[in-house]
């Protein structure tokens, strides 16, 4: 039988952090996410996980607490959206610079 | 074009079972040993109760020519209200042989003189246990008797092999009352 | 076991031998007994199988492409409009890669509308990437059904098995129906390289850049142009799979053995009809009465369209005298397609012969074989005064 291979060469992305490089740097808005609302945080269970679902960048960890990697979160906001507890705000990239100022 | 292609003209109604009842024959034949043997229905749209015609091709090699036969070695009428809106005859060679479903003896029909063979197959399958209007089975009979061409005991176990489910028994009765009561003589 | 019955049942019952998982159609003239008589089978549990009845050919090809992506065995068929309907959609599921097969009854294409039988349905496909397999009579159906999952399996390119629209798909013959426990055999399970898989999540075929870029695994990821050259490369060889295929078809089932073309009385031709379909078949009758008259005359079927064998062609072609190319079919505004594909696979052959074209058939138009011999005969008379303009046959108007 032909020994080549076929179908190496295909259009496959695997969902992650870093498959279309560091695009942390794109953010205008940052999510932050307070704890004390948080449904894993709160209750110190394996639950809920909606914002590590939803984000298409895989930048949220399945954790309790959920940490979201900033070198490769875009800010799109998708986590805050859809949050079910309303625990995640969107924050304006400058405020926390000025704060660090 | 081949010369040793038997060809047969099914004369019909969509819905009356011209189609199966072909079958039933290539069928036979095939088993009977003709390796050649080819069906093509009326290309396109069916309707229930318009004339429709089969064509069957008989041979004892394999047939390469699929078209519909215009010149047909016997053709098979499953309605005698059709020669009143078809021509039925059309193109049949002159030694050939007309089978059909009517009332009347051979004599009374005219085909020019061509050898006809007559069976009220609608009335023998109704003395079979039919219910009214299945000629298709019953036809096969007059054709096995008419030609000798698939020998009748083949013919009824491909008919119960076809009717499996829908009254085998009754089918294969028709068709045998059928054979018993066709009478072959010469047209008008 | 010895069947008669008609091409539709016979690629039926190749897709239930071939243990199809699943099906999804929408029926459309002359393909609707087949699809009908899958479902019986699916509905009877003569087939386990998911069929999924859907509204139109754009969503058949869809559940097909997302099923074959979940990595199941996917089959569907339909004809002329039905297949146009897909074309979207027969694009995706080549690019992604997916092994589906369809069969298509042939069909001319409205407007104005038809039922009847040309090819210019899947011939308005070439181009698309499928791989076509065109079947002669009943049997070359049920075969070629059961080579084509193999075939699309193998190289993971989906494959169109083409047959004539009512003179095949509607016609009843005998053909002889492979046993169950010898296509398992020469078949086995399909087990797909890329599918969906909870376990090891991807995404398939999103939007793929004009230039490749660093994957996150660190190996440089493939752009838009790399995958569809190795579309081309996988279809160029995929021929020689076929091939082997074939063989492997002919050692356990005792039939096959020209998997390109298939002639007829071609070796001492000095002429040699090429059509596509079962008219290669009804040709033969042609070329016996011919050669009774002293012409030395042979008909080549061409079998596999896409991708085009054009090494078996100059093989069979490559110094004959005169080639005549019927053609049900038509590239509208300049030739028949396979008129221009096999003259620009003599273009380079060392003893090339003359060529010509005709167009016939065409929307069912009956073709007579009286005609035929009358286009021979002439054609055979006169090789080479042929001007390169397809002329039609049997036009009455």
């Amino acid at each position: 039988m032909t020994t080549e291979n076929f179908e190496e060469i295909i259009s496959r992305g695997t969902p992650g952090p870093g498959d279309g490089g560091k695009t942390g740097s794109w953010r205008v808005l940052r999510p932050e996410i307070d704890l004390k609302v948080c449904i894993p945080a709160k209750t110190n269970k394996m639950a809920c996980f909606t914002c590590w679902l939803y984000c298409p960048d895989c930048a949220v960890s399945k954790t309790i607490p959920p940490v979201i990697d900033y070198d490769y979160c875009k800010g799109c906001g998708i986590c805050a959206e859809e949050c079910p507890a309303g625990a995640i705000t969107m924050v304006d990239e400058a405020t926390p610079m000025k704060e660090e100022k | 074009m081949k010369k040793d292609i038997l060809e047969i003209r099914w004369h019909g109604r969509g819905g009356q079972g011209a189609i199966t009842a072909a079958k039933i024959v290539a069928n036979a034949a095939f088993a009977s040993g003709y390796k050649g043997a080819v069906m093509t229905p009326t290309f396109g749209t069916e309707r229930r109760g318009a004339a429709i015609f089969t064509s069957l091709k008989i041979a004892k090699e394999k047939i390469y020519d699929l078209s519909p036969i215009t010149t047909p070695d016997m053709i098979i009428v499953l309605d005698h209200t059709l020669l009143d809106e078809v021509n039925v005859a059309d193109g049949l060679k002159d030694d050939g042989l007309v089978i059909l479903n009517g009332a009347k003896s051979p004599e009374e029909y005219d085909f020019q003189g061509r050898k006809v063979a007559v069976c009220n197959v609608t009335q023998h399958a109704v003395q079979a246990g039919l219910p009214p209007g299945i000629v298709n089975s019953g036809i096969i009979g007059a054709f096995s008797k008419a030609t000798g061409l698939v020998e009748i005991d083949v013919l009824l176990e491909a008919i119960q092999k076809e009717f499996s489910g829908k009254r085998p028994e009754l089918n294969a009765k028709a068709a045998q009352l059928a054979y018993d009561n066709t009478a072959v003589g010469g047209s008008k | 076991m010895h069947i008669i019955d008609s091409g539709n049942v016979a690629a039926a019952t190749g897709v239930k031998l071939s243990r199809a998982q699943v099906i999804a159609a929408y029926p459309i003239t002359p393909q609707t007994p087949l699809t009908e008589k899958l479902s019986e089978f699916v509905e009877s549990e003569e087939l386990d199988a998911q069929y999924i009845p859907v509204e139109s050919e754009h969503s058949a090809m869809a559940v097909c492409i997302a099923a074959s992506t979940a990595g199941t065995r996917t089959f569907t068929a339909t004809s002329a409009n039905g297949l146009l309907y897909m074309n979207e959609q027969l694009h995706w599921a080549v690019g992604a890669r997916l092994p589906i097969v369809m069969c298509v009854a042939n069909r001319g294409i409205g407007a104005p509308w038809t039922v009847w039988n040309d090819q210019q349905d899947t011939i308005a496909q070439r181009d698309v990437g499928w791989i076509q397999i065109y079947a002669n009579d009943h049997q070359q159906i049920i075969d070629s059904v059961i080579k084509a999952f193999r075939l699309a399996q193998t190289v993971s390119i989906p494959v169109m098995v083409c047959y004539d629209g009512y003179l095949l798909s509607h016609t009843y013959m005998p053909f002889d129906r492979p046993d169950q426990e010898k296509v398992d055999g020469f078949l086995p399970p399909f087990k797909a390289k890329n599918f969906l898989d909870p376990e090891n999540p991807g995404n398939f075929n999103p939007v793929t850049l004009p230039d490749v870029r660093p994957g996150q695994d660190g190996t440089i990821k493939p752009g838009y142009i790399e995958i569809r050259h190795r579309l081309q490369m996988d279809l160029r060889a995929s021929l020689e799979v076929y091939q082997e295929i074939d063989a492997d078809y002919k050692k356990d089932f005792g039939r096959g053995g020209h998997p390109f073309v298939e002639e007829y009385k071609c070796d001492d031709a000095d002429f040699v009809a090429v059509c596509i379909g079962s008219l290669s078949y009804h040709l033969r009758d042609v070329i016996d009465a011919m050669r009774e008259d002293g012409i030395p005359i042979g008909v080549m079927g061409v079998q596999m369209y896409r991708p085009f064998p054009d090494e078996a062609i100059v093989q069979a072609l490559g110094g004959k005298k005169h080639v005549i190319v019927f053609e049900k079919a038509l590239s509208y505004g300049n030739q028949g397609a396979l008129y221009a594909d096999i003259k620009s696979a003599l273009y380079n052959a060392a003893d090339r012969p003359t060529i010509q074209n005709f167009i016939l058939g065409l929307g069912g138009r009956e073709i007579k074989t009286e005609q035929l011999l009358a286009v021979l005969r002439e054609a055979c008379a006169n090789p080479g005064t042929a001007e390169d303009t397809p002329r039609w046959v049997g036009l009455k108007l």
